[in-house]
């Protein structure tokens, strides 16, 4: 039920007819135009029946996805090392650890549902490659401690990044992210505590620790992706209240907080350019390899491959479960119904 | 803020189909009660194909650090909702009521327990 308000009625459209359709259409999207500009300017949250810019849901619905893409895809590295986990404890904290990671995916494959695209057709999407995730997760996970390193750097990473997220104009993905940042805190704690273990341990374990955290410095740095002056997206997402800093900030603010923390591991960040500037009140880091991280993002990463021919698999064998759980939820149906005629 | 011509009005709308219709399992709603005298709270969606695995998964994807005494699922399709276009006109009612509320009452000001 639309209200018509006589005086947004003036759509100029010279010399044409206009049907009343027509008209009643364009009232409409005014009418959701403003009410969406008032709801953003307000710092309120829209809601997934609400009128809202096509612009806007694409933006979303690509993030949300990729992030979503991103949760699932980021457990394999991890799955591949439950197995080899050095003891009972840490294989039980990566199983939890990965069972969560699923977890966020399925949040946020319903926060993007409510833009109105299936989850089925987002599986469709990452399936066929069409799809993006992250790109730090078509790096290996070698040793035990790049699981340690993982968890500190790459979980750390994601939850700077997703905590003003939680504030996103978008009402679903705002709660999902609220559910995923509680979660994710356990994740960085226990990587930095599997390096702090290996730090503490013999000077070939120390070793390891260290070669982990020179793999993975870089590309967690990158996870929020390019500099500001090569993101175009940016700057829209952030007049929509979709993102609330820009990727520079919160790089920035990622980078001020590990320092301490690999201080406290007793291991060094490779970095030769990072050192603390007074007059900024904040850490300098030098330049990172962003011709990598574009080669990377295209698809040309290490395991890029292997990491979508294991999904495609994981996807295709377990298509016979989804299928019979599906025709047993139909029989049970049919037998509910044919009881209920019997009984009346 | 100034009134948009036409023109300035972007592309947009609401959400024109429905995403369980491409789906291989319907939408269920999730309601977790987290703890006894409480009541269930929205606590987000899932996928199943029946009641007793959409119970199931509503275990796993919403109770894995004993956030909930008792789950709700409510197929997606069976909520009735009220229209977000109408939502000036159709909760006016209950505005300028304000003697509804207690705070609409300010002679007893000072006047103890009441």
């Amino acid at each position: 039920m639309a209200t018509h308000t006589p005086q947004l009625h003036a759509v100029d459209a010279p010399g044409e007819q206009i049907t009343a359709e027509a008209q009643r259409a364009a009232d409409d999207a005014r009418l959701g135009w403003e009410r969406f500009q008032e709801l953003i300017e307000q710092d309120k949250r829209v809601e997934p029946r609400d009128w809202m810019p096509n612009n806007y849901r694409k933006t979303l619905v690509r993030q949300v996805s990729q992030h979503a893409h991103s949760e699932i895809i980021g457990m394999q590295p991890e799955g591949n090392w439950i197995t080899r986990a050095p003891s009972l404890k840490r294989k039980a904290v990566l199983m939890a650890k990965v069972q969560d990671e699923a977890g966020h995916g399925l949040y946020l494959y319903s926060a993007a549902e409510t833009l109105g695209t299936s989850r089925d057709q987002m599986y469709q999407q990452l399936y066929t490659g069409q799809a993006k995730y992250s790109s730090i997760f078509n790096y290996p996970a070698r040793t035990w401690a790049d699981i340690g390193a993982i968890g500190w750097l790459v979980d750390g990473a994601a939850i700077t990044n997703q905590v003003p997220l939680c504030r996103a104009s978008y009402g679903p993905y705002g709660r999902a992210m609220v559910r995923i940042c509680k979660e994710e805190s356990f994740h960085q704690r226990q990587g930095w505590e599997i390096l702090y273990t290996l730090s503490h341990g013999t000077e070939e374990q120390k070793q390891m620790a260290q070669n982990a955290v020179d793999r993975f410095y870089g590309p967690a740095l990158q996870m929020f992706g390019p500099p500001d002056d090569e993101s175009p997206n940016s700057q829209q997402s952030m007049a929509w209240k979709i993102k609330r800093f820009s990727n520079d900030d919160l790089r920035q603010r990622f980078v001020d907080m590990i320092v301490p923390q690999a201080e406290a591991l007793g291991l060094t960040l490779p970095d030769p350019d990072l050192k603390w500037n007074q007059k900024r009140g904040h850490y300098d880091y030098g330049d990172l390899d962003w011709e990598e991280f574009f080669s990377v993002v295209k698809g040309t990463g290490p395991l890029s491959h292997q990491r979508l021919a294991h999904y495609r698999a994981a996807r295709d064998d377990g298509a016979w479960v989804r299928e019979a759980a599906a025709a047993y939820a139909a029989k049970q149906a049919e037998a509910d119904r044919g009881s209920a005629l019997l009984r009346a | 803020m100034s009134k948009p011509t036409t023109d300035q009005v972007p592309d947009g709308g609401v959400v024109a189909e429905d995403p369980a219709d491409h789906s291989v399992w319907p939408l269920w709603e999730v309601f977790v009660r987290s703890s006894r005298g409480l009541s269930h709270v929205h606590a987000g969606s899932l996928h199943a194909p029946d009641p007793a695995m959409a119970l199931r998964n509503a275990r796993d994807l919403y109770t894995r650090r004993n956030e909930g005494t008792s789950l709700w699922v409510v197929p997606a399709a069976e909520i009735t909702a009220s229209d977000p276009d109408a939502k000036g006109g159709y909760f006016e009612s209950a505005q300028g009521k304000s003697y509804r509320h207690a705070t609409y009452y300010t002679q007893s000001e000072g006047v103890p327990h009441l």
